[in-house]
């Protein structure tokens, strides 16, 4: 009987020290980094494929600070609408323009082949490139970036995409840096994409 | 442009409705106005028709469907972005023009979505569009084609947002049905 007296309040004091050291390790992640490290994450690896066919990873965007923006070809309103906002200040960039990579990324990859994507921006300025893959390759860069995306089933095999209506931008580490919401104002867009041009290391 | 804004809203209030570009029709109660839609990207697929549609009468009228050459089909959308999430929605049972009232489609609301547009939509191109409502039957308007970054039926032309405001002004106080949630009005 002697040793089972001890060992209750022994496996009682452990559970609770467990209990008290998760909660602290959990308060010290919430606090310290949870805000931070979800930030801190946008971005990654993917392989897609660009408008000219050519395989593209994230090595391809590396060392340039980049604008990013996932949208697809068949919304009629949003994504033309930003793509000729983003053309409008990339041209307002002059010079600097060239120190930024700029990436229209499909969240419709059954419909936005490297065609349709070619033939798509070159309605828009020649800066912006345009990326597809498989459902899978989208899937991941999408994860990658936080975008939300869904497919929204309509009449007759017809269907509509919901997706993250923000321009990200990364910085020339591959780290986030902020966001050009739907219909920020020029003037501070134009900030936005200076101010990234300006983080270009001059080596 | 004072001038113009003034002979603008003198046109609409008889009822023309047709600053130059658009060709607005009426049926009965109903009356379209300044019917416009943007150019498209080469290769797009769809394309969006604006309009203001006015319902002069004391009954409820619904825009129940609409049809047009240009395209293989033709819904009415709503769109919206809330929390930087773009939606896009056929609008189900057709959308409704409140008594004494006006719905307004417009970039970032609702729209008549053009799906399988046969060739792209050029700026200064003029396309025929019919609109079925439950009440008013058929209207056929024609549809002008701004630029791309159009932001309303008068692209090309300053006055024309004078005019609107006067237009909203005039037609605020009809605008109390229970509909307001989805009206444009502001």
């Amino acid at each position: 009987m002697r040793p089972r007296q001890w060992i209750v309040p022994a496996f009682a004091g452990l559970l609770g020290f467990t209990a008290v050291a998760l909660c602290a390790v959990y308060a010290v992640s919430f606090r310290g980094g949870h805000g931070v490290a979800a930030i801190s994450s946008i971005g990654g690896p993917f392989t897609l494929v660009d408008d000219t066919g050519a395989k593209v990873t994230e090595k391809t965007l590396a060392g340039k600070p980049y604008a990013m923006y996932f949208g697809y070809t068949f919304c009629p309103d949003v994504c033309p609408t930003t793509l000729l906002d983003l053309s409008r200040w990339i041209k307002k960039l002059g010079p600097d323009a060239d120190k930024l990579n700029y990436v229209f990324v499909t969240v419709d990859p059954a419909r936005d082949t490297v065609q349709t994507m070619h033939a798509y921006l070159s309605s828009f300025d020649k800066h912006i490139r345009g990326y597809t893959g498989t459902p899978a390759e989208i899937a991941q860069i999408a994860k990658a970036y936080r975008v939300y995306y869904k497919k929204i089933p309509g009449e007759n095999g017809d269907y509509t995409m919901d997706h993250s209506a923000i321009i990200y931008l990364m910085g020339p580490d591959d780290k986030f840096v902020t966001v050009i919401p739907y219909q920020e104002p020029d003037a501070t867009a134009i900030a936005k994409l200076k101010s990234l041009a300006d983080a270009t290391p001059t080596s | 442009m004072r001038t113009f804004s003034k002979l603008a809203f003198a046109a609409l209030l008889i009822g023309l409705a047709a600053p130059a570009f658009a060709q607005g029709a009426s049926s009965g109660s109903i009356t379209v106005e300044q019917p416009w839609s943007r150019a498209t990207p080469n290769g797009a697929k769809t394309g969006a028709v604006y309009m203001t549609i006015d319902n002069k009468s004391g009954t409820a009228d619904t825009l129940t469907a609409a049809s047009s050459d240009v395209a293989d089909k033709v819904q009415v959308h709503e769109m919206k972005v809330e929390n930087g999430i773009m939606q896009m929605r056929e609008v189900t049972g057709g959308l409704a023009v409140p008594a004494g009232g006006s719905v307004a489609l417009k970039p970032g609301g609702y729209h008549v979505m053009l799906i399988g547009l046969k060739k792209p939509l050029t700026t200064g191109e003029k396309f025929p569009l019919t609109l079925t409502f439950a009440k008013a039957g058929k209207i056929s308007v024609t549809v002008a084609v701004q630029a791309m970054g159009a932001s309303n039926a008068g692209g090309a032309m300053g006055g024309m947002s004078n005019m609107g405001g006067s237009m909203g002004g005039s037609m605020n106080k009809d605008n109390s049905g229970g509909n307001m949630g989805k009206m444009e009005m502001k």
